[in-house]
């Protein structure tokens, strides 16, 4: 475009990502790595009860290519990181890194040989739930935070440099 | 007390063989070595009175911190039950880290797995079986975890997964096919 | 057509189309994972295949990708601290898990619960039966594409889960066993909360039964699909409802009864030929069953205490660990120490949700586990399941997969 580099039509840039970042936020989709019990709650924020879909996260994809929240809910193991880390780097940028529970957060009570203490060993998280497993509630709670995070995480002028 | 009726048989059948039997909290157990194990499973299977058509569970343990002294490090106890009679039993090899004890994957399709698991967990070796590769570890795990001198919090990373080819080319070797490539 | 040993032959050749058009078709196989990121892989399980068009030539799995360390874990811990553990095994239903450990810990320091906790256990083993069924039958149509019974299936589970917050404090893992016992007794209205749950998950389950009965592309996608005959399921370590519909009238709670089953009246649905038509309607009725159960169970249901009052064992009241010493050194030691389970070794196995989970238990004398061995039920099906496929579509192993329920975490612990 090159409008953005010029210091006087910055206005003008700002106002296009304001609007760019308040459809990133209203419609985050998630894709799910669901792995072991967080998997189970959060199918229960996505059912009716809890409702995921008001906050925009409806459309649960399960490709990485077509989503742009990481959702990584249950225990990783070192078996199971290779695969994380790929379906991460396939996922098109701007991309948010949910961590969901205590064992994918810090490895929950699973200090052990074969559970990976924290997925933020390789991935870079936006947002840590906390909880084993943690209420549908808190999940909602973590998407509105991660949406008044999205305000700040990219611009078209950082998007064109990079 | 009085002995259960697959003790009974079995010490009439096997005499010596069993190293030893006991029956605790209503569960009977046997002791062979690994040279007889093939032919008490058998008995235990095709036996009219005993009929023991299912093999439940074959499981691992490893004596090294255990207060009371045991034959050997490592113990396979495989559990058996008869659908017919509804009763149990314990047969349970002991070995040493370098044994091969024989695998029963000819005999029951269960076993295949469950020996896997024992060989990835504890190391010890079946010989006979058809795929002895490490089934819930990752495949460039060094050790084996489940061995009282492996230290629970010695982390290992996996760099990349297993392609699996070499299991699928013997799939498809027993299925008469061929791959070209 | 000559082809040459093991050249694949296309499948489209049995419909008739000349031989002479396919002569120069350079036919191979072509290998795809499925999973372990998939969306209806459950999670983490992976099949790699060989395929040639939509049919599977051949499988392998492989697993180990929840594999969290259970079994070693659990050998630094007390007895009690090992049950939050068994709640993650088969967490669609989690208190059953405890149950099983708690039973077998029972059985090695042979002691019997009393007759409340018997029935409470099966109150509650019995609602966790109907919630994984619930589960399995929800997710496995959303594989097959019937997407409203998952809503259908998941809300009763809210309302289960609302029962059981305020019944054991947490709603998906539960950890309500405790040895000897129960964690605590059933809150005032209990009962009324429980049999309101199950009658709406019967409602549910008879809305989802009458959506798809005649529906000729379930009937289409499930019958005669990955058919498995009793001989193979035996051979394979089968147990649960995957058994059952292969033809084999086994459960645990008939054949060798406890916590009280023998008092109650209920049929054991078993199916006929073992394909994921049976597999997935047998759950339906093990529903109804479970919910016949529970209801006697409730009827019936015995006073007293729900612990065993013995101090070697349970925690002492709180009002004694506060006022006298005896109180206070007993809880101390109990806390501290574990309960302290006698030298031995022990098998014991319930009918959980997908079959005979066992524990083989070997205990030192102290209060720490020496080696607990899980016998899950899902295990032993999983590793038949590329034998299953085999000779189907993929499509087909995707409605299989579904319908046999495998949990990942009972699966590689």
């Amino acid at each position: 475009m090159g409008v953005e580099t010029q210091g006087e039509a910055s206005w003008l840039v700002t106002r296009v990502d304001e609007v760019l970042n308040w459809g990133r936020k209203y419609s985050l989709w998630p894709m799910t790595f669901g792995t072991a019990c967080c998997a189970i709650e959060f199918m229960g924020a996505v059912s009716s009860v809890f409702d995921l879909a008001r906050f925009g996260a409806e459309v649960v994809r399960f490709s990485p290519r077509q989503a742009d929240l990481l959702l990584v809910a249950g225990t990783i193991t070192y078996k199971q990181a290779p695969v994380l880390k790929q379906i991460y780097d396939q996922m098109p940028d701007p991309k948010w890194v949910i961590s969901m529970g205590a064992c994918a957060s810090s490895g929950g009570f699973y200090d052990n040989y074969c559970t990976v203490q924290g997925i933020d060993e390789f991935v870079p998280v936006d947002v840590y739930i906390a909880g084993c497993p943690p209420r549908p509630e808190a999940i909602l709670d973590a998407i509105i935070k991660l949406q008044e995070g999205v305000v700040s995480k990219e611009t078209i002028a950082s998007g064109a440099s990079a | 007390m009085e002995m259960s009726l697959t003790l009974r048989k079995l010490k009439e059948k096997f005499g010596d063989k069993i190293l030893s039997m006991s029956s605790w909290r209503g569960d009977d157990t046997v002791v062979v070595g690994k040279e007889s194990l093939i032919a008490v499973v058998t008995f235990l299977r095709d036996d009219a009175e005993l009929s023991y058509n299912f093999l439940v569970d074959i499981g691992g343990v490893d004596y090294m911190t255990h207060p009371k002294p045991q034959p050997q490090r490592f113990a396979v106890a495989y559990h058996f039950l008869s659908m017919a009679f509804k009763h149990r039993v314990r047969v349970k090899v002991f070995a040493s880290a370098k044994d091969e004890i024989p695998t029963l994957t000819g005999m029951w399709k269960s076993a295949d797995w469950c020996e896997r698991e024992i060989f990835d967990q504890y190391g010890l070796r079946f010989a006979g079986h058809p795929n002895l590769k490490r089934l819930l570890n990752h495949v460039e795990f060094v050790g084996h975890p489940l061995r009282k001198d492996y230290p629970i919090k010695k982390r290992q990373v996996l760099s990349a997964s297993d392609p699996m080819m070499d299991e699928m080319k013997k799939r498809l070797a027993l299925k008469g096919l061929v791959v070209e490539r | 057509m000559a082809a040459n040993p093991g050249q694949i032959v296309p499948t489209a050749l049995d419909e008739g189309l000349e031989r002479e058009f396919y002569r120069d078709l350079h036919t191979d196989l072509m290998f795809l994972n499925l999973g372990p990121s998939h969306p209806a892989a459950h999670g983490t399980l992976r099949t790699f295949v060989a395929l040639d068009g939509e049919t599977i030539k051949a499988a392998v799995a492989e697993i180990g990708y929840l594999h969290r360390g259970f079994e070693k874990t659990v050998e630094q811990r007390t007895w009690t601290q090992a049950i939050p553990y068994t709640d993650r095994l088969n967490y669609c239903s989690a208190a059953l898990n405890n149950f099983a450990f708690c039973s077998a810990v029972e059985k090695m320091l042979d002691i019997q619960i009393t007759p409340r906790a018997a029935a409470i256990r099966v109150i509650v083993g019995e609602l966790m039966r109907i919630i994984d069924h619930l589960i399995c039958i929800g997710t496995n149509l959303v594989d097959i594409g019937a997407l409203t019974n998952f809503w259908l299936t998941f809300n009763k589970r809210e309302l289960a889960y609302d029962v059981l917050d305020k019944l054991c404090g947490a709603r998906l893992t539960n950890s309500y066993g405790r040895i000897g016992g129960l964690y605590r007794d059933l809150y005032d209205g209990a009962t009324q909360d429980i049999l309101h749950v199950v009658k709406e998950c019967e409602e549910a389950v008879d809305e989802v039964e009458k959506l798809i009965r005649k529906n000729q592309i379930f009937i289409g996608r499930s019958k005669d699909v990955c058919v498995f005959s009793a001989e193979q399921a035996l051979s394979y370590g089968f147990t649960g409802p995957c058994l059952r519909a292969s033809g084999v009238d086994w459960d645990l709670r008939k054949a060798t009864p406890y916590w009280g089953y023998e008092q109650y009246d209920f049929e054991v649905p078993v199916g006929t030929v073992g394909d994921t038509w049976d597999r997935i309607m047998l759950r339906f009725y093990e529903v109804r069953e479970s919910a016949k159960i529970i209801r006697q169970a409730i009827r019936a249901l015995p006073g007293g205490a729900v612990n065993v009052s013995d101090p070697r064992i349970s925690l002492p009241e709180k009002k004694d660990a506060y006022q006298n010493i005896e109180g206070l050194i007993n809880h101390f030691k109990l806390i501290f120490e574990g309960i302290r389970v006698p030298a031995g070794e022990i098998y014991h196995g319930i009918e959980a949700a997908n079959g005979e989970l066992g524990f083989y238990l070997t205990s030192d004398g102290s209060g720490h586990p020496y080696r607990v061995r899980v016998r899950p039920p899902c295990f032993m099906i999983f590793s038949a399941f590329p034998e299953m496929i085999e000779g189907y579509m993929i499509s087909d192993a995707i409605a299989t997969l579904g319908s046999i329920n495998i949990i990942a975490g009972e699966l590689d612990r």
